[in-house]
């Protein structure tokens, strides 16, 4: 698949996905299994994807020292309750200072 | 700064919400921008992906599995499987927002987690249409023109890592996540489900498909019934159900 491809398939599908709730009839939404997935199902992939983008690349597992503490510095800004903008910088600033300072 | 504060405080709370939570989601486009130029697609794909798909997790589900080499038709399901939350919300949106026809199709590229939140968390129908409306817009400009600064630079600069935007985008993910794990202890055995299952077969399946297999977590969780008591730590039985 070119690259191009995937995006317009990404793109076309998501808007589809976005339309297909707004007009699909209500009676969808009192199926108690399909809202439970649907409710649920975000809370496993973005798990997996936080694990896969600190830890993998590719098929590897690595353990990027400057990137893990970003992650963690991240995770100690969202306990203290910083704002969703906050929580990035803290994250990238981590990462690129401890890189600055020669670790990884 | 005053000026604008007062400003700013002058505002419905609606268009307030909608301005905060837009400006901050769409900063996150740099991110992305830089995400998607970095593993490898050019500036004018990320920015039709910011454009058309404008969903930030599936766009960064997708250049995540470019850039660990995968499978691309792989990662465009990952996004998919990611944006269906956008149907859920949808659904819920639909009697609050009770647009028809063409309006119904313009506002459905605005069905995010940003502007459900702010729209769902309002009172009245004008309330959340004004709710929706500005964080549509407010987070669809920061967006689009964010990436589009981030994937000119990251074209420019080359190797980015020296900026640390490759902890950001987990930083993103990890947000996104903390509301739901404050949910109850289904969500967070379902987030530590997922994680394991996608570390678990990252050595052995190309990149993007453990991600697609963590939604198995989910799946679990969906045939254990709401309400049921379960020991911690054990695997929970599993019930019988039609």
């Amino acid at each position: 698949m070119s690259l191009w491809i995937a995006v317009l398939v990404t793109a076309l599908g998501c808007f589809a996905l976005k339309l297909a709730g707004l007009a699909a009839p209500q009676r969808l939404l009192n199926q108690p299994h399909v809202q439970r997935f649907a409710a649920i199902v975000p809370v496993a992939l973005l798990a997996a994807l936080i694990v896969l983008e600190t830890f993998a690349a590719g098929q590897r597992i690595e353990l990027d020292a400057p990137r893990l503490a970003g992650v963690s510095a991240a995770a100690l800004a969202l306990l203290l309750r910083a704002p969703f903008l906050l929580v990035l910088v803290v994250a990238a600033a981590t990462t690129a200072s401890l890189r600055l300072a020669g670790l990884g | 700064m005053s000026v604008f504060l007062r400003g700013v405080a002058g505002l419905s709370a609606p268009t307030r919400n909608g301005l905060g939570v837009g400006i901050a989601a769409g900063l996150s486009g740099l991110a992305f921008g830089t995400a998607a130029v970095a593993a490898g697609f050019s500036v004018a794909q990320s920015s039709v992906l910011s454009l058309l798909a404008f969903t930030g997790a599936s766009q960064f589900a997708l250049v995540g599995v470019a850039a660990g080499g995968g499978n691309l038709a792989v990662g465009a399901v990952g996004a998919l499987l990611l944006g269906s939350r956008n149907t859920l919300y949808g659904l819920r949106l639909s009697h609050v927002l009770g647009w028809r026809g063409l309006r119904r199709v313009f506002a459905a590229h605005g069905v995010i987690d940003e502007s459900a939140a702010v729209a769902l968390a309002q009172r009245s129908q004008a309330e959340a249409r004004t709710g929706f409306l500005t964080t549509f817009v407010t987070t669809f400009v920061c967006w689009n023109t964010t990436t589009l600064i981030g994937a000119l630079a990251t074209e420019r600069i080359g190797d980015t890592s020296a900026f640390g935007l490759d902890a950001a985008v987990p930083a993103v993910f990890l947000a996104l996540l903390w509301s739901r794990l404050r949910e109850g202890a289904r969500e967070r055995w379902v987030a530590l489900g997922g994680a394991v299952i996608a570390l678990a077969a990252t050595p052995f399946l190309p990149p993007g498909v453990p991600i697609l297999l963590a939604s198995a977590s989910a799946l679990v969780a969906t045939l254990i019934p709401a309400r049921a008591p379960r020991p911690e730590g054990g695997t929970p039985d599993r019930e019988v159900r039609s």
